[in-house]
């Protein structure tokens, strides 16, 4: 037998032991904060999403971002390696600059020989007055974030075989191939939640007839897919009017996906106590929908579209690589990359596969981005 | 005796995002050898988490902070601090093999893909050398020493073949295969009903004597203790309020807290009661009968077994005023009866008939449009998670207003004046108007839906199980709260639950229900002084009490047979196809049975 044990502390159940400020702050936060303290724990997306924003604010002001213009042409440097920049010229500190270029052609195998000059020494200039743009199409300018020296050139990332920089047209590229996933996942998104809605909702016969539709064009094989529709895009439309049509394209095939989670989560929310309570309260189908289901699963619904975004931009590049997406004077990153389909690119001219670079982090980032996103999403989880 | 186990100053903190909370503090006790101790606590007094620690399991975020558990295997051999274990294969040593743990929910701990038989061997064979052979036989005769009638077939049987009561025993005999000298059973029967909780208590004690093994009992129902546990503790906000032997604490409480918890325990008392009130009845339910076909396996195959029939020829009324008490353990209908009197289901046979203030009564099944939104008017609803049923998305305010906008009633500012009244009227803080749910506890949130249902000033209640989700104390405030506004509004309720001692406090009257058929129906005192139907009294004998000179009669609970109408004697007993009336035998107590020719 134990003996008997009686604290001499008090019971007080109204008495809490005070909330530290971190606490009160979540126990007053609204659904909105609680999703934003936990997207925030999730450093990777933190980081991807301020990649994200810094590469669509570029996009904004690219003319003035890229030192030459899209189609500025350097004849006498054709396929030029990439020049680094430098600080120092003979241990002295000169600023940023390149070091010019001598030109030799290899007669016997016809490759043009770059060599960098160590005479040449070409400070960038900053603020500068360069190739004409038209910013957006409209405002005339000149104004360059970095110039090369006067007669100088800057290559960051090398010319392509019609001595356009790549560095510039690879800025410009990123306008269209982020947009062209935007532009997707809206159409996918209108698409998925419609279909993905009327399935969960009504159940039944319709969601068998959408369920199945959905089967049957996910079972196609996608690439020959992609390829017939936008084969069919007429020849003679202008290239912008492409570039819509090939987003259209994307999203039409995209949304399948998005229904499925739609679907999924609007019938997991249906069963839930609290959407019983207001069916019984005697609110309309609309009401529950808008008022319950919507807000539920609004943020399901926009983490799995940024996790739907690369797909867009991969398909994009794709299509365009194997020259059936955008067609020049467009520039994409696909675009770019189907300049580097031969063996020659590879060996000769690698810089010319740079957008690589790019894809894969636009890629990763909008998966981290989704990551952070759904994890957040259900502020109520663990 | 020597002490098997010894809590010394066990301090356990948790590291949260707002800084670190410990969650049991200095907390001692110790085990004797083939004793048994309870941990009793409601939820947040830590209890679980010292069994936890103790089985070296702990939450990533909880680390033990000070003191130590002395673990002595046997009489004769050292003891070991499990805290300083050196290792992951050290505590597999003990784990398991030593120590073993029940859990709470049986059917989440046994995997559905594996016989029974394979998941109890498993534990032997994972701890000892055995050849197949050995393990099975020694299986079996764990299987038939937790009471399995059929070892053999029990040993090829998967979890979902077996019923509640019968998983939590395998999950037992899973624990105890290996002979383990001290066994951690958390909250083993909070998810069973009454009567099979009663036979799992009885087993776990038996076994205890027979395989000489101590038992720590984590648990929040004091009746439980009160009828397994030699010594206990109570726990509250991770400190020791008061511990000693069980008999002695619970005959005279001395802190507080603990005479605070014993008075929160509902009970059957034979107290005055005032007499049912004589209304005219708000809700009729005549003849209704529901059958659920079983599903059928294939596309186009049509089932060929016969419909489960959920609810059978029920007739019950609910008197303007009354509290009407439905009371059945899982499975036997209640649920399914009240969904389809909130017309969320159509009955097969028979009809609900609704009384509105004229005095016209109403089909519920031919309601539509207008007549269907008054009785959703009328007719307002309690649900039994008070974490599921509020919107997390949606204030407080907002989601009290919302039967109201619903129902286009009031202006903006006359149904926040309304919010206001109706937060004060169950006992809430106005202020908190615009939080959140999240930041309530069960019991605020469940005041909150109480507010939510009283909005529109219904007629009706109908609460199903509005306090099986909450601790002892809060139960009881919430019981409170509805005997108070029932009496204050004049609603009429009626009130589900599976525990007689929770519906004792309200109900006026008392109907049980049994396999989807009502067995007795009664005033409350007249149900609790003299019940007749054997299922009733089963049901009465099966609640443990908190009271160490009342214990359960475990000769009373016959092994699963309670439930089972064919089981019953006669003149009760209701074979298959077979159909018994319900007798009226003292007024307004009536009993399904057949006529009593021989008495009469």
């Amino acid at each position: 037998m134990t003996r008997r044990f009686v604290s001499d502390q008090p019971y007080d159940p109204a008495h809490t032991v005070p909330l530290s400020a971190a606490q009160e702050r979540f126990y007053a936060a609204t659904p909105r904060q609680l999703f934003w303290y936990r997207f925030l724990r999730h450093k990777p997306a933190v980081v991807s999403a301020v990649i994200l924003v810094a590469m669509y604010l570029a996009c904004l002001c690219i003319e003035f971002l890229a030192p030459y213009d899209l189609e500025t042409r350097h004849s006498d440097h054709i396929l030029a390696p990439p020049q680094s920049i430098h600080l120092f010229h003979e241990g002295r500190l000169v600023g940023p600059f390149v070091y010019g270029f001598d030109y030799q052609l290899d007669l016997e195998t016809l490759q043009r020989n770059y060599t960098p000059n160590p005479q040449k020494v070409q400070p960038l200039r900053f603020f500068c007055h360069g190739d004409d743009y038209r910013f957006w199409g409209m405002i005339e300018g000149t104004l360059h974030l970095v110039c090369p020296a006067e007669g100088g050139t800057v290559f960051l990332l090398g010319t392509d075989r019609l001595g356009r920089d790549i560095f510039s047209r690879l800025l410009y590229g990123m306008r269209i191939s982020l947009t062209v996933g935007i532009l997707g996942i809206a159409i996918s998104l209108v698409l998925g939640v419609l279909f993905g809605g009327l399935a969960g909702y009504y159940g039944g016969w319709v969601d068998n007839i959408i369920q199945r539709a959905i089967e049957v064009l996910r079972s196609f094989p996608e690439l020959p897919l992609w390829m017939a529709l936008s084969a069919s895009l007429p020849v003679d439309w202008s290239p912008v009017v492409i570039y819509f049509g090939i987003t259209i394209i994307l999203g039409l095939l995209d949304w399948t996906g998005l229904a499925r989670s739609v679907r999924s989560k609007f019938l997991a929310l249906r069963e839930e106590d609290f959407c019983v309570a207001a069916e019984l309260m005697g609110a309309s189908p609309t009401r529950i929908i808008l008022r319950h289901l919507m807000p539920s699963f609004m943020s399901h619904l926009i983490a799995s579209a940024t996790l739907a975004i690369p797909g867009m931009i991969l398909g994009e590049t794709a299509l365009s690589f194997l020259g059936l997406g955008l067609r020049p004077p467009i520039t994409s990153w696909g675009v770019m990359l189907a300049e580097a389909q031969n063996i020659n690119a590879v060996v000769l001219y690698p810089w010319l596969m740079a957008p690589v670079v790019p894809v894969m982090i636009t890629v990763l980032a909008f998966n981290f981005l989704g990551d952070g996103l759904r994890d957040a999403a259900d502020p109520y989880s663990r | 005796m020597a002490e098997m186990l010894r809590v010394e100053d066990l301090s356990i903190a948790f590291d949260l995002p707002g800084g670190s909370f410990t969650a049991v503090d200095r907390v001692s006790f110790s085990i004797p050898t083939g004793g048994s101790v309870a941990l009793v606590g409601e939820s947040g007094s830590g209890k679980s988490v010292i069994s936890q620690a103790i089985l070296g399991i702990l939450p990533s975020a909880g680390r033990v902070v000070g003191g130590q558990v002395w673990f002595r295997d046997r009489d004769t051999s050292p003891e070991m601090d499990l805290m300083t274990l050196p290792n992951d294969a050290a505590w597999r040593r003990i784990r398991g093999q030593r120590i073993a743990l029940v859990f709470q929910e049986p059917m989440s701990a046994l995997s559905p893909l594996h016989t029974i038989g394979d998941q109890v061997s498993e534990a032997l064979h994972l701890h000892r050398r055995l050849d197949r052979a050995a393990g099975a036989e020694l299986t079996r005769d764990m299987l038939r020493l937790v009471g399995f009638p059929d070892p053999k077939r029990a040993f090829d049987a998967y979890p979902f073949e077996l019923s509640g009561g019968l998983r939590q025993r395998a999950v037992i005999a899973m624990a105890l295969v290996c002979r383990p000298a001290l066994l951690i059973a958390d909250e083993p029967t909070t998810a069973l009903d009454v009567t099979v909780q009663a036979q799992v208590l009885h087993l776990l004690k038996d076994l205890q004597a027979e395989l000489r093994m101590a038992l720590l009992m984590i648990t929040h129902d004091l009746g439980v203790v009160a009828n397994i546990a030699e010594d206990v503790v109570v726990l509250w906000r991770g400190k020791v309020m008061e511990q000693g032997p069980t008999a002695e604490l619970f005959r005279a409480p001395q802190h507080p807290y603990l005479k605070h918890l014993m008075a929160s325990v509902p009970s059957i008392a034979d107290r005055p009661r005032p007499t049912p009130p004589e209304g005219d009845a708000v809700l009729r339910v005549e003849g209704v009968t529901k059958r659920f076909a079983v599903r059928a396996s294939g596309w186009f195959k049509a089932s060929t077994q016969p419909p489960h029939v959920a609810v059978d020829s029920v007739d019950l009324e609910v008197r303007r005023g009354e509290c009407l008490g439905l009371v059945g353990e899982s499975g036997c209908g209640k649920t399914t009866l009240s969904k389809m009197i909130l017309h969320a289901l159509t009955p097969d046979e028979g009809r609900i008939l609704w009384r509105d203030d004229q005095g016209v009564e109403h089909s519920v099944a031919n309601l539509g449009g207008a007549g269907l939104k008054a009785y959703r008017r009328a007719v307002q609803y309690v649900f039994q998670d008070p974490f599921a049923s509020l919107n997390p998305r949606m204030t407080v305010a907002d989601i009290i207003a919302e039967p109201m906008v619903i129902h286009g009633i009031g202006t903006e500012a006359s149904r926040a004046a309304r919010v206001q009244e109706l937060l004060h009227r169950v006992g809430l803080d106005p202020r908190h108007r615009l939080r959140y749910p999240h930041s309530f506890s069960g019991g605020q949130r469940q005041r909150v839906g109480i507010a939510r249902a009283l909005a529109l000033e219904p007629r009706v209640l109908l609460c199903d199980e509005p306090v099986s989700a909450l601790d002892v104390s809060i139960q009881a405030q919430i019981l409170a709260l509805l005997a108070e506004l029932k009496r204050e509004l004049g609603l009429s309720m009626l009130f589900v639950s599976h525990n007689l001692a929770v519906v004792d406090t309200l109900a006026d009257r008392i109907a049980v229900m049994c396999a989807g058929r009502l067995v007795e129906v009664a005033p409350a005192a007249q149900l609790f002084r003299a019940p007749r139907h054997p299922y009733t009294t089963a049901l009465l004998a099966a609640v443990p009490l908190p009271d160490p000179d009342r214990p359960l009669d475990f000769s009373r609970i016959r092994d699963g047979r309670a439930s089972n109408p064919a089981a019953w004697p006669e003149p009760w007993r209701i074979g298959p196809g077979e159909r018994l009336p319900l007798i009226e035998v003292a007024p307004g107590h009536f009993v399904r049975q057949a006529h009593m020719r021989e008495a009469a």
